[in-house]
């Protein structure tokens, strides 16, 4: 009986032979990435350890994103102490450079990794090869200290990807359809694992937007397979593998779902959940007050120049804060060189410094009573982007971008 | 576990973290500091009205969402004795055993019981208005965590460093 991809990474880090889905292992963690939304805890509940230490401090990557520039005093402190923490330990340390995950997907990923991050999409890195999952910071202090935790070997959903998305249909488009189908906790406890001829069709910046979002259908993780396009990725960046495993083709999956890439459309998700998807036509003319293309789902430079060869010569809605936000400093280097940037400000855009912006809800562009965003974020619940009577949509950055010139929901095939 | 009774809290379905404890509390210091803002998304009056010893009872997928776990953290500071559902979100769940808050699934309890009323928790069962609802065990390394009142504490307990 073979192995699935999660169990293969797993067997590794526990170092077995074999594990099976429902085991229960004791593993060693290969990387621990922690932001600012918890770290600030974390130090605490450290500080208060009788014995307190580092396992393996060069383990350890802590990225400030959520809140950058600080907006308060008590963000300040709580950056500071972060801050101080990770230079008295050595700790690698990152501050303006992007929103955690895609920050770690340019620097620190490697297949075959086993990766605790106390951030529930760190499940992105499976676009990598590596098996990323989100912890708490009890969970996560613990590994820091033992350099080990422990796991229950999820059950996988397989996903076999066929065919090719349709022009102007994005990965995005793909990620919600499947969560529509399978719903908000239709993966709890489980991984999911895509593969197939239509994978190969999927550029890195698409994969790692199915990745990251499949914690909004519970995933414990989301993986794919390092072929020669994540290979690629991974040398542009200056990186090897751990190790590249393959799922066994007789490995056992709870579930497994046949895709036709054709057949996907373009998807919004409604207020207030991931699950509530229906076809982009049955959201047009909703009226909007805000627009936001970034985050770690949407901010590639693959999804800037989506938005900007959309607004090109055209202006944002004049009722409409279009918030553009870079989601590493690399891809604002970028954005900058290929002219994206200059567009962006033409047309009446906010550009904002590479962080998590409006998606997390706390730090910058959050929205007001009644009012209504339409975002490339991870999620649309429930006041997670402002006032708690306010109204969050979720679409690709066409959608996205073509809503914002629009001052209404639309898709890019409607502006004239 | 020893029986214990509680009023009951009622929930739907996909009571997510931001629900639990909204993202601009977050950065307060202590969660003293957001008890009073917990499920305020989804109604004012539950933090200050919640007594301890109270039960939650929800739907599906309790705790979806983010892994700040601050959530669960200001669950058991509001003296919420445990939380039954019909599921929980995988990282919500893992949070609350390392804080010490009993979770609990069952498919129907949600389903027959009314806001306000009294259930009664042992082990391996719940009553309520003269029905019994039976309930799994959690595997041994969680309730030695549980039983120890979080992982801190239970590492502690291990390693022989207990106050």
């Amino acid at each position: 009986m073979g192995m699935t991809l999660a169990e293969k990474i797993i067997a590794r880090a526990a170092k077995q032979e074999t594990v099976r889905a429902n085991d229960i292992c004791t593993v060693e963690l290969d990387l621990l990435m922690s932001n600012d939304g918890t770290t600030h805890i974390t130090v605490d509940k450290y500080n208060k350890l009788k014995h307190p230490r580092i396992a393996d401090v060069s383990k350890l990557v802590w990225i400030i994103d959520h809140n950058l520039p600080s907006d308060s005093v008590k963000t300040a402190d709580s950056h500071k102490k972060m801050r101080d923490f990770a230079k008295e330990h050595g700790i690698t340390f990152y501050e303006g450079e992007g929103v955690c995950h895609q920050v770690m997907m340019e620097h620190h990923v490697r297949p075959g990794q086993l990766i605790f991050g106390a951030d529930s999409h760190t499940c992105a890195y499976g676009a990598l090869g590596a098996f990323g999952t989100g912890v708490g910071n009890t969970d996560y202090l613990y590994a820091m200290v033992t350099g080990t935790s422990w796991v229950l070997v999820p059950e996988t959903l397989r996903f076999n990807l066929t065919g090719k998305l349709p022009d102007g249909v994005y990965a995005r488009d793909l990620i919600l359809t499947i969560i529509g189908q399978i719903g908000a906790n239709g993966a709890n406890y489980k991984a999911m694992e895509f593969g197939g001829e239509g994978l190969k069709t999927i550029d890195m910046a698409g994969r790692i937007s199915i990745c990251n979002l499949c914690v909004e259908a519970g995933a414990k993780t989301a993986l794919m397979e390092a072929d020669e396009v994540a290979l690629e990725y991974l040398r542009e960046h200056g990186r090897e593998p751990v190790e590249c495993f393959r799922p066994d083709a007789d490995a056992v999956y709870a579930k497994v779902y046949d895709i036709d890439l054709s057949k996907i459309r373009l998807i919004v998700a409604k207020p207030h959940f991931v699950d509530n998807v229906v076809p982009a036509e049955e959201a047009l003319g909703i009226h909007i007050d805000e627009a936001f293309l970034g985050s770690c789902n949407n901010g590639r430079i693959e999804d800037l120049r989506i938005g900007a060869e959309l607004i090109k010569g055209r202006k944002v809605h004049p009722d409409v804060r279009f918030l553009v936000v870079p989601a590493s400093r690399s891809v604002y280097e970028q954005a900058v060189k290929e002219g994206l940037m200059e567009i962006f400000m033409e047309a009446g855009a906010i550009i904002c410094n590479p962080n998590c912006s409006v998606c997390w809800g706390a730090c910058q562009g959050v929205i007001g009573e009644g009012e209504t965003l339409i975002s490339t974020g991870t999620r649309n619940f429930k006041g997670r982007c402002g006032h708690r009577e306010s109204f969050v949509y979720l679409g690709s950055a066409a959608t996205v971008t073509a809503s914002a010139i629009a001052g209404e929901i639309t898709t890019a095939d409607r502006i004239g | 576990m020893e029986q214990f009774k509680g009023k009951v809290w009622l929930m739907g379905d996909d009571i997510d973290t931001d629900i639990i404890l909204p993202t601009e509390y977050l950065v307060f210091n202590t969660i003293d500091e957001m008890k009073p803002y917990a499920f305020s998304p989804l109604r004012d009056d539950i933090a200050k009205e919640l007594q301890p010893g109270d039960i939650i009872v929800a739907g599906n997928n309790f705790g979806c969402g983010s892994s700040r776990e601050q959530a669960p953290e200001v669950v058991k500071a509001l003296g919420v004795s445990c939380i039954i559902a019909k599921s929980f979100a995988r990282i919500f769940f893992r949070n609350a055993i390392n804080n010490g808050l009993l979770l609990i699934e069952n498919a129907d309890l949600a389903d027959d019981v009314k806001e306000g009323d009294e259930i009664t928790v042992s082990s391996g069962r719940i009553e309520y208005n003269g029905k019994v609802y039976k309930t799994a065990s959690l595997p041994e390394n969680l309730l030695e965590i549980l039983d120890a009142g979080g992982l801190v504490k239970a590492m502690r307990k291990r390693n022989g460093l207990e106050d």
